[in-house]
């Protein structure tokens, strides 16, 4: 298989139909929404291979592909995986097929522009987890932001322009930050390799400065507390589709971000001020969880439990320095960053089945207030039992695969500190708060009103996208094994290089 | 045997699976079938377990069956630990699934949601196993919180009914806070220990007894105490003990099935089971010891005094619940572990007995279930009320009867201990044998003597109920009776536990208690001679004289220690007290902090107040760019004239 460059075919086959679905063009919707399926799944497919293919051996980069691209500024095409990307590429690929198949009858207007969107965003968001080049992965990482601010843009709600100008400004404020950190970073390694930057030694001053310049950069995609409230907007205002990419892949960037960049390049850096982000982690679970309770809007509810859950990410992937200074080891700093990881994954799912439901909520009944509901298990059963499902995944119940990546860094940070864990664990009651009294007030109960009666329970491409989601989450929370051993490598190469000092 | 333990746990999985996922295609008959046969086929191969173990004398099996995930040379496996514990454990759990399944089919009959009853109530059995059966941390976890999920779901059954799904969200939120100390306490474990696996953890527990550990600076705790404690906090969500207690009594608002094999019989008593299991642990920290004690007994003593308020037929049985789970506790804070697991045992036949003995009840009266509208019920529902009699006296701990055994030796046990705390949890105890006698004749009185209270309508239709409902309550009654007669010496002074549960030799009671027993009969005819059987008969008694004799006494009674009754009447504020500070706490301080933090702060000073910002300076520099040429001009020439000023000045 290694001939094959399956990373450009995976990043750029969607591309290519993407602007393949444009040209059939609007007059043609039935045409373009099977191109894009078929577009897609011949994606999904290729990409199986970075999996079963894999050697979960080795912390080095797999199926590289390096090209010059220009040879002035050495600046080079340059592809491959470890076991931190690899995840997140089929994660990507495997809910863009899901994502094609919610906006089946649901977008009727310019459908094959919707479509090609989609599959543009996701060429450039697996391009974005596979670029070893800095300029490449901000090529990636920028061009991101145009389909995501379309699709919010176009067929997004009311206030569509407030949220994705919104949107746009705010992570484009946090990458300008961290440009200006990778152009520096340029100026020592004479190179735009990020395994270069890796191994370049900088002295604390300026691991400091370029830690800032990330954590900025980063925080506003994961989302971090304070600068999470573009989200919300964004998700009220995107379409389903929009909402389930932006939960499930776009917010993970930001995660990856940390443990491509801020960690590895500034590890001195990172110990010095993990108490920054991992305070900021815990207000994300404490404070959000808390502001998540108190949503009236479906969509804000769930955009606020991202932040809290996303809070677990860089809770896991910063506790590794409090470990090492309290135990003197760093036994269960892997398990931390692991933990981190596999959130962001089982994450991907849950979130994104979670604005499914919302979305065919929405599809009937025009509204996505929670008052507006109550007592959908009545007409539409089948669709309850998934919204519970996904709520008690949401909620990190064992066996489901929310549950995973809570638990390894609860456990993980009782290693650094009794208290972090404390707080953390809070989720476990927060969550179940939210999740559960959400569904409490839409989905059981009397019928609440006429449009509640006459809601028709969910069809059969409904039933395949939460269905196969529902398998998704069920079966890695039985047997995470084959998800957490393909980063075993690579976590444990993260954490040898970030315990020994660049100074 | 392995395939015989796999089996064990994937009948009633498969039922559930069958009935849950083709729940709107099969036939209820299906449905029932399915589910039924697979929890008998559970129930027989725990027998055979059972046998292989007891009296075949197969040595602890102790093997993995995957590992779920291995992370940083820690394997987290799910596997079966089946001893002499597990084996009576997993026969009493599918026993009285069995019961409750073929009660079902009578119970239930005219429920739209049949199918999916049965799927919960199979799920619910293959959690408990799992639970039971765990040789690990993680997967004790996984069946704690799986059987937690099903409970939520069939307290809301009924999901119409605004309490039903009300208190199937307290219940579930409630465990929650439970599960937040347990969990905090397996990643103790994990850190201490470095592994999830039960065998690797208590061998290595003797090490760790003298280490400690700060919390906060200056506060030394020992690592033990910390790490039972924790869980401990688990057992008191799952076994509800006070405060974490406040679930249990609304959890009746699911149907009397479930009341029966889940908030009385089974899934209650997974925190007792749990700190028995993790008596080699409990037993390196007397602190932890200590608040295990005074908790269940303040549990056994006040919640029993509720139960003597209550009008609902049910949540009388509740009550009394709570107040038995205290006594476990209590049994389990003294250092009595296997007289724990024997009241946990006695308790599950009767308890179960009790609440179904209930339903058959509510079934004649039609779904009432208050007992101010019953009365005289033994002529209409005779087998119902002979049993419910024996289920009451088995309660009450009449000699002979198997609640006696486990009750009374529980008491001896107390008296005994030395571990602080032990004086005032034997005082609770004792006096809870009132109590217990004094709620539960009450019961009994109101509802099977006296005159009929009903109206006509039902009362013209009373009779007794079918089959399947009366045959489950005289198998359970069996048990109710014997029972304790036959496993008394095994169980508590025949080493029987013994390879589960360890006890330091300066704490074991019973080992005291046995060079006192001279048999079961012997131990039933001690037993007239103590306290414990003249506090149950004056309660037994004074039920009678106050509520059949006199009924005037109570009302009386009612209006003059009105202060007392209205405390009890409102459980000692718990429910407000959670309702006001934490429910609608939380609710306050997210509603600020999304009001003040995110949209006020963040989104309105900081977000659009930057934004607004630019535009108040834009809206300033633009009149700069009027487009008038004198304007620029002039600019120029100030300009020119503060640039020269600076040059000649240097």
């Amino acid at each position: 298989m290694s001939e094959l460059p399956l990373l450009s075919l995976v990043i750029w086959g969607p591309i290519l139909i993407g602007l393949g679905v444009l040209f059939v063009g609007d007059e043609n919707p039935t045409g373009a929404r099977r191109l894009a399926l078929v577009g897609s799944a011949l994606t999904f497919v290729l990409s199986i291979p970075l999996y079963t293919a894999f050697d979960a051996s080795t912390a080095d980069m797999q199926f590289q592909e390096l090209l010059p691209w220009i040879s002035t500024f050495n600046v080079n095409y340059h592809l491959g995986i470890d076991g931190f990307s690899m995840p997140l590429i089929l994660l990507t690929s495997f809910m863009t097929v899901v994502v094609v198949i919610a906006g089946w009858e649901v977008i009727q207007t310019r459908v094959s522009q919707y479509m090609a969107a989609f599959l543009i965003m996701e060429g450039l968001m697996i391009g974005v987890f596979a670029a070893l080049d800095a300029v490449l992965f901000y090529v990636f990482f920028e061009g991101m932001l145009i389909p995501m601010f379309l699709i919010i843009g176009i067929w997004g709600g009311p206030r569509r322009v407030y949220a994705t100008i919104k949107f746009f400004l705010y992570t484009f404020m946090g990458s300008v930050f961290m440009l200006v950190a990778l152009l520096y970073l340029y100026s020592g390694a004479d190179s735009f390799s990020i395994l270069a930057y890796h191994d370049l030694p900088l002295t604390l001053r300026e691991q400091t400065l370029l830690f800032l310049a990330f954590l900025l950069g980063f925080a506003v995609k994961v989302p971090m507390w304070p600068v999470h409230t573009w989200l919300p907007d964004a998700h009220v205002e995107a379409p389903t589709g929009g909402s389930v990419i932006l939960a499930a892949i776009t917010l993970k960037i930001g995660g990856y971000g940390f443990v491509r960049f801020a960690l590895p390049i500034t590890p001195d850096a990172s110990a010095a001020l993990d108490w920054l982000v991992i305070s900021l982690s815990l207000i994300a679970v404490v404070y959000i969880g808390l502001v998540a309770l108190v949503q009236q809007d479906l969509k804000k509810l769930i955009a606020y439990s991202s932040i809290a859950h996303m809070g677990f990410v860089t809770l896991g992937f910063f506790v590794v320095f409090s470990i090492q200074r309290h135990t003197g080891g760093l036994q269960g700093a892997a398990m931390g960053i692991e933990g981190g990881m596999v959130q962001m994954i089982s994450h991907g799912f849950i979130s994104g089945a979670l604005f499914l439901c919302v979305g065919v909520l929405y599809d009937r009944m025009h509204t996505r207030e929670i008052k507006a509901y109550g007592g959908v298990v009545n007409t539409m059963p089948i669709f309850a039992a998934f919204m519970v499902l996904f709520a008690m995944a949401n909620a990190g119940l064992p066996g489901t695969s929310g549950f995973i990546g809570e638990f390894m860094v609860i456990l993980s940070s009782f290693k650094a500190s009794f208290w972090i864990a404390f707080l953390a664990a809070f989720t476990l009651i927060l969550g179940a708060a939210y999740s559960l009294w959400m569904v409490k007030r839409v989905v059981f109960g009397e019928v609440a009103n006429e449009g509640v009666a006459k809601l028709e329970d969910i069809n059969r491409r409904e039933f395949a996208m939460l269905g196969v989601l529902a398998i998704v989450v069920v079966l890695f929370g039985v047997w995470p094994d084959p998800l957490v051993s393909v980063m075993h490598t690579s976590v444990d190469n993260l954490v040898q290089h970030i315990s020994v000092s660049k100074l | 045997m392995e395939q015989v333990y796999l089996a064990i746990v994937l009948a009633p999985l498969l039922g559930a699976a069958i009935s849950g996922l083709f729940c709107r295609v099969i036939a209820r008959s299906v449905a029932h079938w399915v589910t039924i046969i697979g929890v008998a086929v559970s129930f027989l191969l725990s027998l055979v377990v059972l046998n292989h173990h007891v009296v075949g004398g197969a040595p602890t099996y102790n093997e993995s069956l995957y590992t779920w995930m291995e992370v940083e040379g820690v394997r987290m496996e799910i596997g079966f630990l089946v001893d002499h514990l597990t084996a009576v454990m997993i026969s009493v759990v599918t026993f009285v699934s069995l019961m409750v399944h073929i009660y079902t089919i009578g119970y239930m009959h005219d429920d739209d949601g049949y199918n999916r009853f049965f799927s919960y109530i199979s799920l619910f059995t293959f959690s408990m196993l799992m639970l039971v059966m765990a040789n690990n941390f993680l997967q004790l976890f996984f069946g704690w919180e799986a059987v937690g999920l099903v409970s939520y779901l069939l307290i809301g059954f009924w999901y119409k009914k605004p309490t039903a799904i009300y208190a199937n969200l307290k219940a579930f939120l409630v465990n929650r806070v439970g599960d937040f100390g347990f969990l905090l306490g397996i990643a103790a474990v994990l850190m201490y220990f470095n592994s999830l696996d039960y065998a690797d953890v208590f061998k290595a527990a003797p090490l760790m007894a003298g280490l400690t550990m700060q919390i906060w600076p200056g506060a030394d705790w020992l690592v033990m105490s910390v790490i039972c404690i924790l869980l401990f906090v688990g057992a008191m969500g799952k076994s509800a003990q006070v405060p974490l207690h406040v679930w249990l009594p609304d959890s009746m608002e699911g149907p009397t099935p479930i009341s029966a094999l889940i908030h009385a019989a089974t899934m209650v008593t997974a925190g007792i089971f749990m700190v028995a299991r993790m008596s080699p642990l409990f037993e390196y920290s007397e602190t932890a010891l200590s608040v295990v004690l005074v908790i269940g007994a303040i549990t056994a003593l006040f919640m029993g005094f509720l139960g003597i308020v209550q009008n609902d037929i049910k949540r009388v049985v509740a009550y009394s619940t709570l107040s038995q789970l205290g006594y476990m506790t209590v049994a389990l804070g003294a250092s009595a572990y296997s007289a724990a697991i024997f009241h946990l045992m006695t308790h599950a036949f009767f308890k179960a007995l009790l609440f179904l003995g209930a339903g058959s009840v509510i079934i004649a009266m039609h779904h009432e279930q208050d007992i101010r509208k019953m009365g005289g019920l033994r002529k209409y529902l005779p087998i119902t009320w002979i049993t419910f009699l024996v289920g009451t006296l088995a309660l009450i701990g009449t000699p002979f009867f198997s609640g006696f055994y486990s009750k009374d030796s529980i008491i001896e046990a107390v008296h005994m201990s030395h571990t602080p705390g032990a004086g005032f949890a034997y005082f609770c105890v004792i006096l809870g044998v009132f109590v217990t006698a004094f709620y539960s004749f009450r019961l009994y009185f109101l509802v099977f003597h006296g005159e009929g209270r009903m109206d006509d309508e039902t009362r013209a239709h009373l009779h007794e109920t079918p089959p399947v409902v009366t045959v489950p309550l005289i198998l359970l009654a069996i048990p109710s009776v014997f029972i304790g007669y036959f496993t008394i010496e095994p169980m508590l002074f025949g080493g029987f536990l013994s390879d589960a549960i360890q006890v330091a030799p300066d704490r074991d009671v019973l080992d005291y208690l046995s060079h006192h027993f001279h048999g079961a009969a012997g131990f039933a005819l001690h037993g007239f001679t103590g306290p414990a059987f003249w506090l149950a008969l004056s309660g037994s008694v004074a039920a009678w004289f106050i509520y059949m004799k006199r009924p005037d006494i109570a009302d009386q009674a009612e209006e003059r220690a009105g202060g007392l009754y209205r405390l009890l009447l409102n459980k000692y504020g718990f429910d407000d007290f959670n309702q006001i500070v934490f429910a609608d706490g939380s609710r306050k301080l997210g509603g600020l902090l999304a009001r003040f933090g995110d949209a006020g702060l963040i989104d309105g000073v900081m977000v659009n107040g930057s934004a607004k910002a630019v535009g108040w300076f834009a809206s300033i520099a633009r009149n700069v760019q009027s487009g008038y040429l004198y304007h620029y001009a002039f600019a120029m020439i100030l300009g020119l004239l503060g640039l020269l000023s600076w040059l000649v000045i240097q």
